[in-house]
């Protein structure tokens, strides 16, 4: 399968919608039917789609791609993606089922990805925001060097333009694979939030189903706003890990999106329908409070 | 009569037993055997030296673990003077797990044009308390803090940034607690929070790795501008068990996960993650308290001295250097 960088994703898309409506479906091929997650129904694949991957019958979230994500989330042609080109590296000669060197390629077939977070710059109802979208399907989207990397240039980039800064999250964790280093990517990226901070530049979280270990415990938890999708599970450790500890089950519905709003974690659980009105909204509000 | 040492010894430090054995044994006696004891004293030194300049990386976790090793306010007390401890997070609790309070540390040196002068300086300490026995263990959670415990860190921690006083936080965790409590009250984002915050610090700020550095537990309090390591303690994104159990499928695959993720002092110097590693007494830190102590005090005095030298931008600065520049990658 041939490797594509999603900008070079999004110059193809842009080919095919150019030469007709007959190719714009590429991505699905023929007449898929997909069974909801949650409630079981059979859902046609293209009407899924055409709902951003909700269920039409329960209203259960699938997991989308970093490229479906910015494709619901940016204005379509203003996206422009920064350091397509990052790798992960097998520093360690880390062998476990696989050597991580070949884990890192498979992904990256697999997912046409080149790590498990694209950034980006690009407009949100005409607001030009700097953003990153991990990928949960690139290693469950861990977070290694650079995820940590990239994470921290876009940062760095809306400290420059003075623009705000938006990431999706979707992430069992560190990449254990990185050894200390995945650790040390808590620190960077939560480091260059914190420039972010001091100039007042406003970086919206938004976490995803699921948002976990050591992503939660760094950037993902530090918004001037946090949001998260319905149903998201998002929690520092997993539950079976706690389940494991405190030998019990847990209850229905912790560490869910609803759970943390109740305990006070998120200010917003927005269903994805609604998301980029939400964020619009909310830009729009620093937007004119920088102004006056 | 003397009575019996309560030793505790690890499955690699048995050929000592004999050797302390045959010194209990004379000391028990009436007559004066204070030469044979010395005889066996240089013996058993020579064979700890031996046992401890080889050990594997698995051998290091357990000496890191150990039940008698200095906890953080053993060294606390013997490393400062006149520390008063303080308590909760102003929030929901007090967290036994985390300790920490004001300080002065003695005989710290300051060159001015008559000299040197020496003097006591004030600093605000942090760190994760683990017990020595069972009931203690169960009473500090194992040195597992809950998010009151990083809340609580921070608190000082913007104290000592009003104050001007320097941070010294030690190391020695499993990690942070996972539980019912610390989700709903947000170990994640407490631990995040202080990520983030230890990051714009004011202040010259040194961690110290004393014996279990455990993931993101220990980073809540670990993002010093220098990170110092006691020779056989360990620093992880995760436990060997956990490594293997997750990654290898098999639990007794743990002392293959301690070599292959490299979690000692010696590793993480190499990639340039800590700054220097302090040097433990012969037969490791729970031999002798003292001499442990000394070193980590001589080595906090020589950091605290070079970083006085930056002002408080230059040591936010220098911080942001520090873990801007941590990860491995390619890009082409
Ligand atoms: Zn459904």
């Amino acid at each position: 399968m041939a490797k594509l960088a999603l900008h070079q994703w999004f110059q193809k898309r842009k080919l095919e919608k150019e030469a007709g409506p007959a190719s714009e479906r590429l991505d699905i091929p023929g007449n898929l039917w997909i069974k909801c997650t949650k409630c079981q129904v059979a859902i046609f694949a293209k009407d899924l789609d055409a709902n951003l991957k909700v269920c039409p019958k329960c209203g259960y979230h699938f997991k989308l791609s970093a490229r479906e994500r910015i494709e619901a989330t940016i204005d379509p042609e203003t996206f422009t993606e920064i350091s397509p080109f990052l790798h992960s590296k097998d520093f360690l000669g880390f062998v476990d089922s696989a050597p991580y060197s070949q884990r890192i390629l498979k992904s990256e077939e697999k997912t046409g990805l080149a790590d498990a977070i694209v950034i980006g710059e690009g407009e949100l109802h005409g607001i030009e925001v700097g953003i990153g979208v991990m990928d949960f399907s690139f290693m469950g989207g861990s977070m290694g060097s650079v995820v940590g990397e990239k994470v921290t240039r876009i940062a760095e980039i809306c400290l420059d333009k003075k623009i705000p800064l938006i990431i999706f999250s979707s992430s069992g964790g560190a990449r254990m694979q990185e050894g200390i280093m995945s650790l040390m990517q808590m620190a960077k990226t939560s480091a260059a939030l914190s420039r972010l901070r001091s100039a007042a530049i406003p970086y919206l979280s938004i976490m995803t189903d699921p948002t976990t270990g050591g992503t939660t415990a760094s950037f993902a938890m530090l918004g001037d706003l946090n949001i998260a999708e319905p149903g998201a599970l998002i929690g520092f450790a997993g539950p079976r890990v706690i389940e494991q500890t405190i030998r019990q089950k847990l209850p229905p519905g912790f560490q869910r999106a609803e759970f943390l709003e109740k305990h006070g974690m998120v200010d917003i659980v927005s269903e994805r329908g609604k998301m980029k009105e939400e964020l619009k909204k909310v830009l729009h509000f620093f937007e004119n409070a920088a102004k006056t | 009569m003397p009575q019996k040492p309560n030793r505790v010894l690890l499955e690699f430090e048995k050929p000592l037993l004999e050797l302390y054995k045959k010194i209990d044994d004379l000391k028990m006696q009436d007559m004066d055997m204070s030469e044979e004891i010395k005889m066996l004293e240089k013996r058993i030194e020579t064979l700890q030296r031996d046992i401890f300049s080889n050990l594997t990386p698995i051998q290091i976790v357990q000496v890191a673990r150990h039940i008698k090793r200095p906890t953080t306010l053993d060294l606390i007390n013997l490393i400062f003077n006149d520390f008063v401890e303080m308590r909760g997070d102003r929030n929901f609790s007090d967290d036994p797990a985390m300790v920490g309070g004001l300080a002065m540390l003695p005989g710290c040196k300051k060159s001015n044009p008559l000299g040197e002068t020496i003097f006591d300086q004030p600093v605000v300490l942090i760190g994760q308390q683990k017990g020595s026995n069972t009931k203690e263990n169960i009473k500090r959670n194992f040195g597992m803090a809950h998010p009151e415990g990083y809340r609580k860190a921070l608190r000082l921690m913007h104290l000592a940034e009003r104050f001007n006083a320097p941070i010294i936080s030690f190391i020695d965790t499993p990690g942070a607690f996972c539980g019912i409590g610390a989700e709903e009250r947000g170990q994640a984002e407490a631990i995040a929070k202080n990520l983030r915050s230890m990051a714009g610090l004011s202040v010259p700020f040194i961690s110290i790795v004393i014996g279990e550095g455990g993931s993101g537990g220990a980073l809540g309090i670990g993002m010093g501008n220098r990170v110092l390591m006691l020779e056989f303690s360990i620093y992880s994104v995760i436990s060997p068990e956990g490594c293997a159990s997750i990654l290898f499928r098999d639990a007794k695959k743990a002392p293959h996960a301690a070599e292959v993720s490299k979690i000692t002092a010696i590793d993480l110097l190499e990639m340039n993650v800590i700054d220097e590693i302090i040097k433990e007494p012969v037969g490791g830190a729970h031999n002798n308290y003292k001499e442990t102590a000394l070193n980590i005090g001589s080595a906090i005095k020589k950091h605290l001295s070079d970083l006085a030298r930056l002002s408080s931008r230059e040591l936010i600065a220098d911080r942001y250097r520090k873990y801007r520049n941590m990860g491995y990658f390619t890009e082409e």
